[in-house]
């Protein structure tokens, strides 16, 4: 049997209709479908059991689905499972590794799963490793290395198959600020290189960041399927913080707008659309505030998707 | 384009569990291979040197060269049994078994890797014993296709068990109540120590009904050529035992139980 790895028309992954319901009558989907076109990089976001690592969960093979279809690269996850996991590569939200296994050996055992000898493997697992500082760890059993050397650890052991969809599920959970940037612009750089990347994440920044479209999903259905530019655009408002130059005694009257004084050397204002912040200023000024720095309040794409949510729930 | 063929990746995919549950049991050696050595040579002392003398002849061998065999066969169905069921359950319980299951590996190629593994644990703890076995007692094989063939069968047929028992255990609990409750007294009332005959009818007939009993005495069969059950009995049985047990497993596996959600 022959399969072939490339079909370049298709979508990189289809959902259609999926539901999941589990053994305790818990359903956790509801008919979701999206699909994410080759070369994307592609954010599910949702709260805590809304259904995204169920999601995940089918297309990878480790959840049975109860109806509806997924595929990958066009291959059913179920009637042609060795085309889809093929062209895929998992990176899933716990550890999920030999914990006495050395770093290189776990890398170099998952590429002879997909049927690359370990003379094959070992010039791509090093390659890996390296690009992801883990080169000098691997004769350590993997339960030595830190809680990021582990999410690395996981997206190295994904990838030495050269999979063309790689699904992270909350990949930089727990890991610090300067190793989630690195690992942002490994990511990155793997999206240009024409790997389709599909990520779920609670950093809301990280997905405005770097995915370029989004579905949110809620108690297992999907509530927004956009791209992450046209789902901003649909902010109607929002709020920025002021930092004052010395105290003010009251917030300021600025007519139009909404304005609150959270102490005495910080603003909050909410600009609606169609204001201008630059407006805001020359009123703080003709008012006497002299303003040292703003910033948004929160993520941008963290409003709308509270916004989305509540709506949703309401 | 790159094509992939589906039996060249499982070809691979094969050789990887193999190589990986075979590296497992080496480097963890002290757990593995040294214990059934330790125990085994305690046997042959306490039970061969000290009181074998005074038992003399059994089954028409002296007491040494009677035991030998047994235990040899006991060391290998106890850990071929016990390196799938401990190997498989340890993967699942750290949940890297999600390692193969989101790879294109065949539920028949996971099967068969993990039985060459405990066939490969077994084969050693066997080759161990017997080597030890040498420095009391004078073994000649009486029949090495039967010697050969009995041994892989049987570690085959008890990594089947070995798997089945790691697929369905939810704790670490569960992996041991089968050896200790099962395969042990099946093992020691299964003729290690004793030849059938000494038996009255009754527990002779009884015994016949354990399976352990035609494994051990086929092997002491092509060992010293003498046994108290025929040989093609004992290779019908496990011929049947295995295709059973490899059916039921890739049933098993093929539902993920255990292992899919």
């Amino acid at each position: 049997m022959q399969i072939q790895m490339e079909t370049p028309m298709l979508p990189a992954l289809a959902v259609h209709d999926l539901s999941k319901v589990y053994g305790n009558g818990f359903q956790a989907l509801k008919g979701v479908s999206f699909e994410v076109q080759q070369g994307d990089f592609f954010a599910l976001l949702g709260p805590n059991g809304a259904g995204k690592s169920t999601t995940l969960g089918i297309l990878s093979g480790l959840v049975q689905k109860s109806t509806g279809s997924a595929s990958v690269m066009g291959f059913d996850v179920n009637d042609q499972a060795f085309g889809a996991r093929l062209n895929l590569g998992v990176v899933p939200q716990e550890f999920n590794f030999n914990q006495f296994e050395k770093v290189l050996d776990i890398v170099v055992t998952q590429a002879g799963y997909f049927g690359m000898t370990r003379d094959q493997a070992l010039p791509e697992a090093e390659r890996l490793l390296k690009s992801l500082d883990l080169w000098e760890k691997r004769d350590q059993p993997s339960r030595m290395l830190s809680g990021g050397m582990k999410r690395r650890l996981m997206i190295a052991r994904a990838l030495v198959h050269g999979p063309k969809v790689l699904i992270l599920d909350e990949p930089t959970a727990g890991v610090d600020i300067e190793l989630r940037r690195s690992m942002w612009e490994f990511l990155r750089e793997l999206n240009a290189a024409g790997t389709t990347i599909i990520l779920t994440t609670h950093y809301l920044e990280e997905a405005e960041q770097l995915c370029r479209n989004i579905a949110i999903i809620n108690k297992g259905e999907i509530v927004q399927l956009t791209s992450v530019r046209q789902l901003l655009a649909q902010m109607t408002s929002e709020t920025f913080v002021f930092d004052l130059q010395g105290n003010a005694d009251k917030a300021p009257e600025l007519e139009g707008y909404h304005a609150q004084l959270v102490s005495p050397d910080c603003l909050e204002i909410t600009v609606e659309r169609g204001q201008s912040i630059n407006d805001v200023f020359t009123r703080l000024t003709g008012a006497g505030v002299m303003v040292r720095s703003m910033r948004p309040k929160a993520n941008r794409l963290e409003e709308l998707f509270v916004s989305l949510v509540r709506g949703a729930n309401a | 384009m790159k094509e992939t063929n589906l039996m060249a990746v499982q070809w691979v995919a094969l050789q990887t569990i193999v190589a990986k549950e075979i590296r497992r049991f080496t480097r963890i050696w002290q757990q593995t291979l040294l214990p059934p050595a330790i125990t085994m040579t305690l046997y042959f002392v306490i039970f061969g040197n000290l009181i074998g003398p005074r038992i003399g002849d059994m089954g028409g061998v002296d007491y040494m060269s009677f035991i030998v065999p047994g235990l040899i066969m006991m060391s290998v169905i106890t850990n071929a049994y016990g390196n799938v069921a401990s190997s498989f359950f340890s993967n699942k319980f750290q949940r890297s078994v999600e390692e193969m299951m989101v790879a294109p590996v065949h539920p028949g190629t996971i099967l068969l890797g993990y039985v060459l593994g405990g066939v490969a644990r077994g084969v050693s703890v066997g080759l161990i014993v017997t080597l030890l076995s040498l420095y009391f007692t004078n073994l000649s094989i009486h029949h090495l296709g039967v010697v050969v063939s009995i041994i892989l069968l049987s570690a085959i047929l008890f990594s089947l068990g070995g798997f089945i028992n790691g697929m369905h255990a939810r704790s670490f609990d569960d992996i041991s109540i089968i050896p200790t409750f099962v395969i042990t007294p099946l093992t020691y009332l299964g003729g290690v120590f004793y030849s059938m005959s000494l038996l009255p009818e009754f527990w002779q007939g009884l015994s016949r009904l354990n399976p352990i009993l035609y494994m051990v005495n086929t092997f002491r069969y092509g060992i010293l050529g003498v046994s108290d059950v025929s040989a093609w009995l004992s290779f019908a049985m496990m011929l049947l035992f295995i295709t059973l047990l490899s059916g039921y497993s890739l049933v098993m596996l093929k539902r993920g139980v255990g292992m899919r959600q």
